[in-house]
Order: C-alpha cells, then sequence, then structure tokens
C-alpha cells in the first residue's frame, strides 16, 4: 500500500468575499516530498497557502497525514504541525530577534528542544545570532526571510509552506536560502510546499511541481519533467 | 517650601492612580486602537464589588482586594467575548458606540444595585503617620507602593513571561501570531481582563479620598486620558509617567495657579496642548504610513 501524503489537496475552491480565487485545485505534497507550485502573480499561489493554514474561507479537501483540516482553525493547524512562512514575512517589528524565534517555537513544551533548535537555526543563518537582541524591525529584508524561516523551523513542523521565499532578495541570499531548505528537507526530512515566481530555483529543490494560471492547474508532473517542457521553459524559465 | 514638597508628594500618590488607570487605557488602545471610554466606569463597578466583600460578606480588607481583582478579570474577559468580540469587523464607530454603552451600563448598573449615596470606603493603610512624616499621609503612602507593585507585576508579566510575550504579539501582528500558534481571540480577552484589573486596584485606591460614588472615576478616566496622551498613547511607559506627571501637575497647578475648583480644566488644557503640538506624546511613536 501506498503511503498516505503528507498533504492531499482536492477540489480546493477559495474566495475573499467577493470573486472565487481558487477554482478546484488537486495537489498533493509526498512525505518528505519538496512540491512546487508554480505560477505568475495573482495566478492564486498565496490564496493556495492561505487556505492550507485555514486563514480563508475555503471549500473542498484538504488532508494533513490522512486527517481533514479544512475548516480548523489557522491555531490549531499550527499545533499539527504546518509551519507557515507568508507573504511579505509576517515579522514582528516591534519584538526582538529573538522574541522572534521564541514566538515560533510558542506552542512547544520541550524546552531543551527548543533551545537545541534555536541553536540549529542560528547555526544556519549566523547573521541572526549578530542581530538577536535587536529589534526585528530593523533588520534588512533578507535578515527578516531568514528570520521568519527560523521562525517557522522553530515549531519543528511537519510541513514547511513557503511564501516566496526569493522574493525582493539578493541573488546571494536566495542561494542561501534555497540551500537551507534543501538541508532542512534532506536533514529533517520537512516536506515543504513553495510557492515561487522564479520557476528555475524552485525546481531545482522540488520533485514535484504544479502550475497554477488563474486559479486553476495547467499542469503538473516531477519538477525534472516540468523543467524540460517547452512551453514553461518558454513562459517560465526565459531561456 | 514644605507645603511645595507635600503638594508634589501627594500629587504623586494620585498621580500613580492615574497611571495605572492610564496603563489599563494604553493597554486596550495597542491592541484594538480603541480607547475604552468605559475603564473608568468598570473600576468603579469594582470597587463596588470590593465594597460589597468587605461590608455584606465582612471579608478581611486583602482577601476582598484580591477576590475584586479576580472578579474584576473575569468581568474584563468576558465584556470582551460577549460585546467586543462581534465588533471585531465592524467600523470604528461601532466601537465607540458599544463603549459608550458600556459605560452607561455600568454607571447605571452600580447605581442600580448600590444606589446613588456617597458612600465611604476603607483603607488599609490606618490613619497614622506614614514612614514621609507630614509631607504623605499613610493612606497616600500605602496606596503610591501598590500601584507601583501593580505597575511592576505588569511589567514583568508583559517582558518576561511567555503569555506576555503572546500578549504583545497579538496586539502588535495578530496574522503572523495566529500563524504561530497564539490564540488571539483569547489574548485580546485577556488584555481586557488585565486593564479591568488594572482599574480595579486603581478605584480601591482613590475611594478612599474621594469617597464611593458611581461617578467617581469619570474625573479620574480624564486625568488619566490626559495622562497617556502626554506619554503617548501607544507607548505604556509613556502613559505610567504621564499618569504620574499629570497628578503632580494637577496638584500643584491646583494649589497654586488656578485653585481647585478648574483643576479639571487643566487635564483637557494637557489633552488640547499634546495633540496640538505633539499628538504622539513624549514617548509614543511617531506612526507613518504611505499613501
Amino acid at each position: 500500500m501506498a503511503e498516505t501524503d503528507l498533504l492531499e489537496v482536492a477540489g480546493l475552491h477559495a474566495d475573499y468575499g467577493v470573486a472565487n480565487v481558487l477554482h478546484g485545485l488537486d495537489f498533493a505534497v509526498a512525505q518528505r516530498g519538496v512540491t512546487t507550485l508554480l505560477g505568475a502573480n495573482g495566478a492564486g499561489k498565496t490564496t493556495t497557502l492561505r487556505a492550507i493554514s485555514g486563514m480563508i474561507r475555503t471549500a473542498g479537501s484538504i488532508r494533513f497525514n490522512g486527517a481533514s483540516i479544512a475548516g480548523t482553525a489557522t491555531e490549531d493547524i499550527v499545533r499539527l504541525g504546518v509551519a507557515h512562512v507568508p507573504d511579505g514575512r509576517g515579522t514582528f517589528l516591534e519584538l526582538t530577534v529573538e522574541e522572534n524565534l521564541r514566538l515560533g517555537a510558542y506552542v512547544r513544551k520541550d524546552k531543551a528542544g527548543v533551545a537545541e533548535d534555536t541553536e540549529r537555526v542560528l547555526g544556519y543563518f549566523p547573521r541572526l545570532r549578530q542581530r538577536i537582541r535587536q529589534q526585528a524591525g530593523t533588520l534588512s529584508g533578507g535578515e527578516q526571510q531568514m528570520l521568519a524561516i527560523s521562525r517557522a523551523l522553530l515549531l519543528r513542523p511537519k510541513l514547511l509552506l513557503l511564501d516566496e521565499p526569493s522574493f525582493g532578495l539578493a541573488p546571494l541570499i536566495v542561494r542561501d536560502i534555497f540551500d537551507i531548505m534543501r538541508r532542512i528537507n534532506a536533514e529533517q526530512g520537512v516536506g515543504i510546499l513553495v510557492v515561487e515566481q522564479n520557476a528555475n530555483l524552485a525546481l531545482d529543490i522540488a520533485d514535484h511541481a504544479y502550475l497554477l494560471e488563474t486559479g486553476r492547474i495547467v499542469m503538473s508532473g516531477p519538477a525534472a519533467d516540468i523543467r524540460k517542457d517547452e512551453a514553461i521553459r518558454k513562459s517560465y524559465l526565459g531561456y | 517650601m514644605d507645603a511645595f514638597l507635600h503638594q508634589v508628594l501627594s500629587g504623586i500618590a494620585t498621580g500613580g492612580i492615574y497611571a495605572a488607570v492610564a496603563l489599563a487605557l494604553v493597554m486596550i488602545f495597542q491592541s484594538t486602537h480603541h480607547v475604552n471610554f468605559a475603564q473608568g466606569e468598570m473600576a468603579t463597578f469594582s470597587t463596588y464589588i470590593a465594597y460589597a466583600l468587605l461590608t455584606f460578606a465582612g471579608l478581611p480588607y486583602w482577601v476582598a482586594f484580591f477576590i475584586t481583582i479576580a472578579i474584576s478579570l473575569l468581568v474584563g474577559v468576558v465584556v470582551e467575548r460577549v460585546l467586543l468580540r462581534p465588533m471585531a469587523n465592524a467600523p470604528e464607530l461601532s466601537a465607540v458606540g458599544v463603549f459608550i454603552g458600556l459605560l452607561l451600563i455600568f454607571n447605571s448598573v452600580t447605581g442600580w444595585i448600590f444606589e446613588y449615596t456617597i458612600k465611604p470606603f476603607p483603607t488599609p493603610f490606618g490613619d497614622k503617620g506614614s514612614p514621609l512624616g507630614s509631607f504623605m499621609s499613610a493612606h497616600e503612602f500605602g496606596s503610591t507602593i501598590v500601584t507601583l507593585v501593580v505597575l511592576l507585576a505588569i511589567y514583568l508579566l508583559f517582558r518576561h513571561t511567555k503569555i506576555g510575550l503572546a500578549l504583545r504579539a497579538a496586539a502588535y501582528n495578530p496574522v503572523s501570531s495566529r500563524l504561530v500558534g497564539v490564540r488571539v481571540g483569547w489574548m485580546l480577552a485577556l488584555g481586557w481582563g488585565l486593564a479591568s484589573a488594572i482599574g480595579a486596584v486603581a478605584g480601591m485606591m482613590i475611594a478612599p479620598i474621594v469617597f464611593l460614588d458611581p461617578n467617581m472615576m469619570s474625573g479620574i478616566l480624564l486625568y488619566a486620558f490626559a495622562g497617556a496622551l502626554l506619554g503617548g498613547i501607544t507607548s505604556p511607559l509613556g502613559a505610567v509617567l504621564g499618569g504620574f506627571a499629570v497628578g503632580v501637575i494637577e496638584n500643584i497647578g491646583g494649589a497654586y495657579i488656578v485653585g481647585t475648583e478648574l483643576k479639571l480644566t487643566m487635564a483637557l488644557v494637557i489633552i488640547v496642548g499634546v495633540l496640538t503640538i505633539k499628538p504622539s506624546g513624549l514617548l509614543g511613536r511617531v506612526v507613518t504610513s504611505r499613501v
């Protein structure tokens, strides 16, 4: 029997009250898998992640480790082990870097494990260690992205949702961040669903890819196949 | 000179009360961007609960004191959950309407249950002299200590506990707070509970001075609001310092400049002055937004 997918979405519809944004999406993230949703601005990528986290009203089925999470409150989805690095990074600007990290582990009770994970993420991002007492609002965009990922990792998640981790960042920082995502996936077996406009980067780390256009999935398959596809290459990879 | 020092010290004593109420106002303002106009009446209601526990139930003062704080906390939580939560997505004016309604309800219910006659309220500090001799009465000295302890406790709660961190996070960034698992709705309710509890302490500390009646806190709320604005409505520390400053300004101004009859006018002068000259207050954040 096949292993249950970590995340299994079927017939997902979502709206912001006025217009339907998603029109019946079907996709999955395998256990320890990396899935990417590609698509242009306004395709519905961010909405899809918000739907999974219970931040907006949805219709359709969302199953996490086999159990339905559709209609569950965001706070409770987090407790199941779903960490979300949101659009705009979601930094607590008024709080210190350290407090931001502590909030990432808010639902955890194992102090020793939290201390260990804090050390681990500060190892991934040494720049955060230098700025640990600083107000998070004073960090650069790249540092805030590092902080957002670290905050998410401190949940010790089973599934990591990443919304445009490359957005607005210098290429070197982007490469660091994607390297670390690969490590997290390989070393800790964290499943990742990453939404990206930068298809090249995303296809590098993903094993599975879906192409989203105005709220519908228009193409899907193993990342390697998607990369080879002529149409994708022309419109999303740019060569 | 002695008279002047006396005025300053007794200003600090009432300033402590203003500081506590100002802090309660700021706590709710930070998470909701609304000023709770009913804060004063809620504190008055709490003080009447203490009065009932003392006179009708005959409890010792400090037992009644802590039970009152616990009940007030609960009342604050319930008010937020039942009355304010449905207003979460309503326009600003709806919330203002609820606050005014709350003010009237608490005021009338207090008057209805306990009557409008002015009642004396006991002090736990006796009427013997204080360590500061003639400069401060025993009650003024004791109530200053109590308010300082409360302010310190609130500071420690917010700075050094997990729940304090969650309270701050929920106030600053509710969306991100939910994404790390903070139950934002309950944090807002707890914020209301804490504000209500602080108000209760302020009420119990001022009642022996101004005597107990359903309108006891209306003037105090005005001074507290002036204090919160002076220090900066976005800054808890500013509000506390502002509260103390207003207490001293009020006392000195009342004694040497405008006389006791026009004391309350000074609160209004401070409010108008701060709003025209420096709307963010002394320690408040200047919020700019791009349009």
